[in-house]
């Protein structure tokens, strides 16, 4: 079984987004990066997959050298190979699409995965349009995955207030989302066997660009609100402003 | 110039997020001078297709066909795309709900489009769009133009306005010829969750966190929900300790969402939680720590244990509802 796994590398989650001076990229000093969320999701179940089917896990980032960092987490989390596809500049999600299943559709794999969207730009595209370039089945937004040895694939998805259970045929396309499996953190012995892992860098192809950034800025700030007042006492003066001020209930 | 607006149906029942993604269209295709034509893709849809006009659609089409009675992202693709280029669509509106999200890749490569994805806002200059889109889960908005001739939208649910009109409007069928290799993935059942509108579509989110000090009391968080209609709905913290499933996460790792009252129960304000949450148009806060983060974006707060605040808000909220 040859397992592809996609993944990104994101500010973490308690990053407080600052507009860099451009006004459509983010001011990077200070920003701690790390392993978009969904995709460590991904590369775990990649790892499940082998070790029940064998084969191998190859994980590719698109991006700049910067995206090592990443590489590196999932070798030490025990993939077998690691992809750079070197990229300096910013891509819409149809370049970084293009750019991977460039490399997807050489590698021949049997199962390709992703984090359900990079929490970046949390567009939730690149999945589905490099399954879509690559001719592939996709199963997004995935809480469980049942792979058989015909090849037949039984998975859920999570769609608004429920599952749906899917049916499909590898090779396939699948989109992580939380609660498919938790991912293991990398063993002391796994990160010092990662630093000597050779990560195989190329350039990534040349894309299109389809979407443009005009500018990147904040929400409007909210207003702080007032408090009502303490315990159970102020219930009664709560109800009475969402029912006459706020018009809600 | 022709745009067309897909509209999800489930059940029988087209969902709001659907009326929304019609409408907002409709507001486009008027500013820009262009003819909206709806779509409709199932089984046995063209006998209710015809409610979209109510939201502003003159034309709707109905790819009506009993092999679609599953779902299937890749044959549901297929028949926008083919739609879409029949009728020239110069721009395609989905809803960024879970079954648009999956749709709309796809139609786009099928169309050398390019797609821009969970708009909250949509802004005419001449015939072209700027779209805002919520980036970093909504700790920032990225203003966005499509270069593609034709150019696809998804619309986030709970922010665009659906409102019913009299409007009336035809219903022509349209057959697409698909093939079994058009059915790549395909939905063999769907389980309901908890009955409870889901986080990303509810009016009114009851939300806990771990002021809720354990799964054993999330029943005043569901009694509450239940008295308001409301989903329920709950911090990073909570769904990471096993007390709530995962699909009720609200923040920058679990999902986004704009409903019309939030009521945070027991929730700090991590800054990934009310990247999730602050875009909701009114927000209560019941928390005993007057210093925490979330009465900073709170209209309302209650400075108090959650635990003996929420049966009295359930009887209160009871009494005023009439109920």
């Amino acid at each position: 079984m040859k397992i592809v796994v996609c993944i990104n590398h994101v500010p973490d989650t308690e990053t407080r987004i600052k507009i860099g001076a451009d006004n459509v990229s983010i001011d990077r000093a200070g920003v701690n990066f790390m392993m978009s969320p969904y995709d460590e999701i991904a590369v775990e179940e990649g790892l499940r997959i082998r070790d029940r089917f064998k084969g191998e896990v190859i994980v590719i980032s698109l991006g700049s050298d910067l995206h090592k960092e990443t590489l590196r987490k999932a070798l030490a989390m025990g993939v077998d190979r690691a992809v750079l596809l070197k990229d300096d500049a910013q891509r819409d999600s149809f370049g970084v699409a293009q750019g991977l299943a460039a490399e997807i559709s050489a590698l021949k794999p049997d199962v390709v995965l992703f984090g359900r969207q990079s929490i970046d730009f949390d567009d939730a595209q690149v999945g589905t349009l490099v399954a879509e370039m690559l001719g592939l089945p996709s199963v997004a937004v995935v809480v469980k995955l049942e792979l058989h040895d015909d090849g037949s694939v039984v998975c859920e998805r999570e769609i608004e207030g429920g599952h749906e259970v899917v049916l499909t045929r590898l090779p396939a396309v699948f989109l992580a989302q939380k609660g498919l499996n938790e991912p293991r953190y990398p063993s002391l012995k796994g990160i010092m066997a990662a630093k000597n892992k050779p990560i195989e860098e190329k350039a990534a192809l040349p894309a299109e660009v389809r979407v443009t950034t005009l500018a990147l800025r904040k929400p409007a700030a909210k207003n702080p609100g007032r408090i009502v007042g303490t315990d159970a006492a102020a219930v009664p003066d709560l109800v009475r402003l969402l029912h006459e001020e706020a018009k809600i209930i | 110039m022709t745009i067309l607006a897909f509209a999800e149906e489930r059940g029988g029942k087209f969902k709001k997020s659907s009326f929304e993604t019609v409408q907002a269209a409709a507001g486009v295709a008027n500013a820009i001078g262009a003819e909206l034509v709806a779509l409709v893709v199932g089984s046995g849809v063209a006998a209710f297709a015809g409610e979209l006009g109510r939201y502003g659609a003159a034309r709707v089409i109905a790819v009506d066909d009993p092999a679609l009675a599953s779902h299937s992202n890749t044959a549901f693709a297929k028949a926008i795309a083919e739609v879409a280029r029949k009728e020239g669509a110069d721009m395609v509106f989905l809803p960024a709900s879970q079954m648009g999200k999956d749709l709309a890749p796809r139609v786009a490569v099928k169309l050398k489009a390019g797609l821009a994805s969970d708009c909250v806002a949509l802004r005419t200059e001449g015939s072209d769009i700027v779209a805002a889109r919520p980036v970093y889960a909504g700790k920032a908005l990225l203003d966005v133009r499509v270069l593609t001739a034709v150019k696809v939208f998804t619309l986030r649910p709970n922010v665009f306005t659906a409102t019913a009109g009299d409007g009336k409007a035809e219903v022509e069928k349209a057959a697409i010829p698909f093939a079994p290799a058009d059915f790549g993935a395909t939905v063999k059942e769907v389980k309901v969750a908890t009955g409870r509108p889901d986080v990303t579509e509810a009016d009114i989110i009851v939300s806990g966190g771990r002021g809720m000090k354990g799964p054993e009391n999330f029943h005043l968080i569901e009694t509450l929900a239940d008295v308001l209609g409301a989903g329920v709905g709950a911090s990073r913290a909570v769904v990471d300790a096993g007390w709530r499933p995962h699909d009720e996460q609200v923040g920058q790792t679990g999902k986004t969402v704009s409903p019309t009252l939030y009521i945070a129960c027991g929730i700090s304000g991590a800054v990934q939680h009310l990247a999730g949450m602050s875009s909701s148009k009114y927000i209560v806060a019941i928390n005993k720590d007057k210093d925490a983060p979330i009465f900073q974006i709170a209209d309302y707060g209650i400075v108090g244990d959650v635990l003996e605040v929420l049966p009295v808000l359930s009887a209160e909220v009871k009494k005023t509802l009439g109920k």
